[in-house]
């Protein structure tokens, strides 16, 4: 189940060459017709997320180390969730740097999610550097199980 | 890999990643653990007069979740992801498509490794690495008669 949300691929295939195989896929397709989804990213852009649903609710999960939550702006419309905020890096003026890989400075996401969910109540809390937003779908919309007499 | 490729990789730093060839070279060794997918987290490594500090991002991991190894050559840094999944979820989107984090760095001779420090705040582990004294940078002060 938990593995299912990171659709994790086994231990026999390898990662590296996973993703050096998805690098070249985007390659192929940036070029061509292929249609995108109109707000996909490009890969690698901050923070990373991952969306899970089941029949109650749909959680997105948002992985952004070191964050102040009062700098985040979460607002949802319809089915539009946007995630914005803003990640300040401290820098040592008295070091040499060797890598700066972290992302600094603002950022904003903007999700698309099902249609059937209920955005009057969204739950969200911040937790070892990962922002967990809940939507549970509408009751309306929910599998009901039927009882045949 | 990327970082294998990063031209601004500085070979004559203290840290210095492993590279391609080495890390095939310990998956003969442990075959099982090496070739187990993983993130790479993000880092900053930077230097100063007294220590070597290398921040990764590792958001998820809890410190139950995170083991940071160090030897006289190497250090090693790893996490898993613990977040609480409802039964039955599956991904609609997955920017993460594993659970685990691993990267190390080979370290050089000037470095304590006895005495490093490691602290984890909001998925962030900062890991500190201290110059033996001997190698700490002095000042030198220029006399002018």
């Amino acid at each position: 189940m938990f593995e299912n949300l990171f659709m994790s691929f086994g231990p026999d295939g390898s990662f590296d060459e996973f993703r050096r195989l998805e690098s070249q896929i985007d390659q192929l397709f940036r070029g061509s017709s292929w249609p995108a989804e109109i707000r996909s990213v490009q890969r690698g852009t901050f923070p990373p997320l991952n969306i899970g649903a089941t029949p109650e609710r749909v959680d997105v999960y948002v992985f952004a180390a070191g964050l102040d939550p009062k700098s985040l702006d979460l607002s949802i419309q319809q089915n539009l969730l946007s995630v914005a905020g803003s990640r300040k890096v401290e820098v040592n003026e008295n070091a040499n740097y060797y890598r700066r890989e972290r992302f600094d400075g603002d950022f904003r996401r903007v999700i698309s999610l099902p249609d059937d969910l209920d955005p009057e109540r969204v739950d969200a809390k911040y937790r070892d550097g990962v922002l967990q937003i809940t939507i549970p779908r509408r009751e309306s919309a929910r599998p009901r199980q039927i009882t045949v007499n | 890999m990327v970082a294998a490729q990063d031209v601004t990789t500085q070979r004559s730093s203290a840290v210095e990643e492993k590279s391609e060839a080495s890390s095939i070279e310990t998956e003969q060794q442990s075959p099982a653990k090496e070739r187990e997918l993983a993130i790479l987290p993000v880092v900053d490594i930077f230097e100063d007069a007294h220590q070597i500090t290398v921040q990764a991002e590792m958001p998820g991991v809890s410190k139950e979740g995170l083991n940071v190894q160090a030897d006289r050559n190497n250090l090693v840094i790893e996490g898993r992801i613990g977040l609480e999944i409802p039964p039955g979820m599956s991904a609609l989107h997955a920017d993460l498509k594993t659970t685990q984090y691993r990267r190390s760095f080979v370290l050089s001779g000037e470095l304590d490794t006895e005495h490093i420090a490691a602290t984890l705040k909001d998925g962030l582990l900062t890991v500190r690495i201290p110059k033996r004294v001997e190698f700490r940078t002095r000042k030198i002060k220029v006399d002018v008669p």
